[in-house]
This record gives structure tokens, C-alpha cells and sequence, in this order.
């Protein structure tokens, strides 16, 4: 069994970006295909305790996409954007807007980069560039967070703590 | 007595915010930091021994020089909202790699079954 990857942020204070890293144990083309294929996304995007549906999904440039995550109460959180660049398997340039804020318009810019790493093996560095300092810190405070509950990270623990004891 | 130095006290200085913002791409050292500021190069060694202390910035010589590269790493402390959003991508990636690991062992069955 290998060692889980951890998930680095990079977000600096007073910057209107953040970065996500994370590396994974499977070849390039997988991790794009896993990433770009719409019967795969809703397998592993999204809060757990939430489905995720896919509404519109137009991969390639110039095309949009519109996800929509439901609770156990069965409230609704949609987000979309368009398709900037999809360069197989190498990276992917889209739009990003979370339509659950007080007001439209709060876009974000996502690149993600897929890069072949020795051994079968794949980095993923995501950058998120925000319209502002106050959207990237406010807009990941409010809206992406309503999933994850104290409780809910809680039983995360529990679990991921009885997963290492199994190995 | 031990003066206790962390992250929260370090950036709560707007001069020691624009340091590490100035070495977070690249590292310089102590005449170029103090090139941007109006207050005194003592002061600014002052400031720079403080962000030293509390990790975010670690001090590499290189010779006679004496070069301050920010550990960024140390940042990520700052921000509680940081580390949610973190853990909300962490627990999705963990559930992409039981995905990954599944779709591994079908790409090898398909060379398999080819050959």
C-alpha cells in the first residue's frame, strides 16, 4: 500500500489566487480522462454527503457546463462557466461561478495542469484566479464550505482512522 | 522568558506582509528587501530575524550574502478557511484515487484481453 497523497493550498495573503497540488498513482491520460469524462466526474466531485449532477457538459473549447451538488434536505447548489481550452491530456482552462452568492458575476478562472511524473504517476496543480482578494477568501468561506459540517469531519476522521487501521 | 513567535504575529505587521510577499517568488537578500522600504535597514533586520522565528521566511547564506527565501508552506497555517477548503479537496481526491486505482485495473484487463 502506498502513502495517500496530501493535498497542498498554496494561498497566500493579499493574493487574489490560490493554487491546488496534488499527485496522484496513475498515468497522465487516466487522471485527464477522470477529470473531463461526465460519467466519472460525479463519482468523486463534491462534498460527500451531497450528489452531484451534471446539467450541461460541453467539454472543448467554447463549450459550457453547469453542475448542480443536493444535500440530504434537498437544497440546490449549482455552478457553471464555459470551456476556455482542453488540451488533452495536458490541461484544461475554464470559467468557474458559484451561483449560490448574493449577486452574479463573481467569476473564477481555473487552469489545471497534468503533468507526467516518473513511475506512472501524475501531478495536478490547479490555479484559481479570483476577481479579487475579498472573492477568493470570501467566496471559499461561504458557499464552498456549506457542505462540510464539523460532524461531517468528524466521521471523516473516524473513518480514515479506521481505514489506516485495516491496513 | 521565552517570547513566543507564530504566524498570526508575524503578518500582523504591514511591513513584514510586503517582506514575504517580496521573497515568495524570489529569494533576496537583506540590501534588496531593504531597497523598498523608507524605514532603516536595522529595522528591516528586525523585522526579517522576527519572520525567521516564526518560520515563514528561512535564511540561506551563500557566501558573504545572506539570502531570505519564503516557506510558503508556513502559510497556509494563517487561515482556518484554508484548511476546510483543503480537507474539501483532500476527501474528493481520495475518492478520485479508489476511482483511479479501479480504472487502472480495467485498462490493464483490456491489454490483457488483446493480447
Amino acid at each position: 500500500m502506498t502513502t495517500r497523497n496530501q493535498t497542498k493550498i498554496v494561498a497566500e495573503p493579499g493574493k487574489q489566487e490560490l493554487f491546488i497540488i496534488r499527485e496522484f498513482e496513475a498515468p497522465r491520460q487516466l487522471v485527464f480522462k477522470a477529470f473531463t469524462d461526465r460519467e466519472l466526474l460525479p463519482r468523486w466531485m463534491g462534498p460527500c454527503e451531497m450528489t452531484m449532477k451534471i446539467d450541461v457538459w460541453e467539454p472543448g473549447a467554447g463549450g459550457s457546463w453547469r453542475f448542480i451538488h443536493t444535500d440530504k434536505q434537498g437544497n440546490e447548489y449549482g455552478f457553471h462557466g464555459v470551456c476556455h481550452d482542453e488540451t488533452a491530456p495536458e490541461r484544461l482552462i475554464r470559467t468557474f461561478e458559484f451561483e449560490g452568492l448574493p449577486e452574479s458575476g463573481h467569476v473564477v478562472l481555473e487552469t489545471a495542469k497534468f503533468e507526467a511524473l516518473p513511475g506512472d504517476r501524475t501531478k495536478v496543480t490547479i490555479q484559481s484566479v479570483f476577481q479579487s482578494v475579498a472573492d477568493r477568501d470570501g467566496m471559499v468561506q461561504s458557499g464552498m464550505e456549506r457542505g462540510v459540517t464539523d460532524s461531517h469531519e468528524s466521521l471523516d476522521r473516524l473513518l480514515e482512522g479506521e481505514l489506516q487501521a485495516s491496513h | 522568558m521565552q517570547i513566543r513567535r507564530d504566524v498570526f504575529q508575524a503578518i500582523a505587521d504591514p511591513t513584514r506582509r510586503e517582506i514575504i510577499n517580496l521573497v515568495a517568488y524570489q529569494s533576496l537578500n537583506l540590501n534588496a528587501i531593504a531597497e523598498n522600504f523608507e524605514v532603516s535597514r536595522p529595522a528591516i533586520s528586525q523585522h526579517i530575524k522576527i519572520l525567521a522565528e516564526c518560520g515563514l521566511i528561512t535564511i540561506k547564506k551563500q557566501g558573504r550574502e545572506r539570502y531570505c527565501e519564503a516557506s510558503l508552506q508556513q502559510l497556509n497555517e494563517v487561515s482556518e478557511w484554508i484548511e476546510r477548503y483543503r480537507k474539501l479537496w483532500d476527501h474528493q481526491f481520495s475518492k478520485l484515487d479508489l476511482l483511479l486505482e479501479e480504472m487502472k485495473t480495467k485498462s490493464r484487463s483490456r491489454k490483457k484481453n488483446s493480447n
